[in-house]
């Protein structure tokens, strides 16, 4: 019965929008755009409830001085900053504390810690890029390529060529054609995939979502 | 004076979290929990006052969607009522007893997803990719994007063995995935890049003035 009944639900609700698609009567429409609605609702519940699990564990930390209990303070003291601001002024208004928060803070420490990610993808690249084979030595030759053409430098080294030997335009050639052609396989089999697996979530047949318990 | 101040928390923020590149610190665990608690309070805030108060709260509570007025009991009410319960039946989860609940909600939320994207991702991403995938043999360029998604297809086609002209075809794959993951790889690179750029620009030129 704990499975079944989330099952049948899971069931009827999929089995609706994927009618919903072909029955244009507003009847149906208005019933689906009502779901999407429920649906909405029901993820943003889920946010908080993230949010809830969040203030939890780091309450946790703390009452029980875990290691690294201090930064548990930091992150829960900063919420609450966040919620004392964003409360009772609503949300991001411009020129709001709250918002000024997320674009002086939030938003260049977040691109700090992608920008991060450059020194990494290098070392990682380092490993990658070997010319160990045909394959990996197109990988590198066409990675080296867009890197140069995207920046000034790649039109200062190719700059007396003829147009088709630039790097700018090898760049925006590799990444109309080849580049174009391997990912649009890709996203035809990725989307078959998804499809699959949606049906198997529809019929019942994929129950992970579910939990382990019965 | 304030500006000085602000830039300079602002500076010994990012250098904090750079610090990372030397070895985990104190100073780079400070700014992560920072990140970590701004997004956590930003995003309560947001899905809030964005989804559930106009939705559910002003409904069910103060009687009204938007400016008007709705009726205690009225259809409306009730349609604002039952997806507040299923978004408070996912914190079924804290009680383990009642725990299993909250896959009604989870049912909807799931079930409808996985309904509502089955034909656009099918028209989006499968027939309108064939669609311009499916061009006249009159150029190189059109017979390279021909050859290049056939052979790609074929790479990631597993039900025959690759051998004679599937073989020839999936290895065709293989050059076109090389070359495509290569400029995806460069194209991120350069994306972190700039990222890294605009940083560095932040200390030398705001914080420093040395640019």
């Amino acid at each position: 019965m704990r499975r079944v009944i989330p099952l049948a639900i899971t069931f009827l609700i999929g089995m609706f929008m994927l009618v919903d698609f072909f029955v244009p009567h507003h009847v149906v429409s208005s019933a689906a755009a009502e779901m999407k609605q429920w649906g909405t609702i029901v993820i943003a519940a889920s946010i908080l409830l993230g949010v809830g699990n969040l203030i939890r564990v780091h309450y946790k930390k703390i009452s029980r001085k875990q290691e690294g209990w201090g930064y548990s303070i930091v992150t829960l003291s900063v919420m609450v900053v966040m919620l004392f601001f964003g409360g009772p002024w609503g949300t991001i208004q411009e020129g709001s504390v709250f918002n000024w928060i997320f674009l002086n803070v939030q938003v260049p420490l977040q691109s700090t810690m992608f920008s991060l990610l450059a020194f990494f993808i290098a070392s990682a690249a380092y490993r990658a890029f070997r010319l160990r084979s045909l394959e990996a030595g197109m990988l590198l030759v066409s990675a080296i390529i867009v890197m140069l053409g995207r920046v000034p430098l790649g039109q200062f080294l190719t700059r007396g060529l003829p147009e088709q030997a630039t790097l700018p335009w090898l760049t925006e050639t590799i990444m109309a054609y080849p580049n174009m052609a391997a990912f649009r396989g890709i996203l035809m089999g990725a989307a078959l995939g998804v499809m699959a697996m949606g049906l198997r979530v529809i019929l019942g047949i994929e129950r992970s979502y579910l939990g382990g318990d019965k | 004076m304030a500006t000085i101040i602000w830039t300079t928390i602002g500076a010994i923020l990012t250098l904090s979290v750079y610090s990372f590149l030397y070895k985990d610190n104190p100073f780079y665990k400070f700014a992560e929990h920072l990140v970590v608690g701004i997004s956590a309070g930003y995003y309560l805030v947001i899905y809030y006052f964005n989804f559930i108060q106009p939705n559910v709260v002003a409904p069910v509570f103060l009687l009204r969607i938007g400016n008007e007025a709705i009726g205690l009991g009225s259809s409306m009410w009730w349609l604002a009522l039952i997806p507040g319960i299923l978004g408070l039946l996912l914190y079924t989860r804290f009680f383990p007893k009642f725990g299993w609940v909250g896959r009604w909600s989870l049912g909807i939320y799931v079930g409808g997803y996985a309904g509502l994207g089955l034909s656009p991702i099918m028209q989006a991403r499968v027939l309108n990719q064939i669609g311009a995938n499916a061009l006249p043999l009159t150029s190189i360029t059109n017979v390279f994007l021909i050859v290049g998604l056939l052979g790609t297809l074929t790479y990631f086609f597993f039900s025959m063995k690759h051998k004679g002209v599937l073989g020839v075809l999936a290895r065709v794959g293989i050059v076109f995935l090389m070359v495509g993951f290569g400029a995806s790889f460069g194209y991120t690179v350069m994306s972190r890049v700039s990222l890294l750029i605009g940083r560095v620009s932040f200390l030398l030129h705001d914080w420093l003035h040395l640019i």
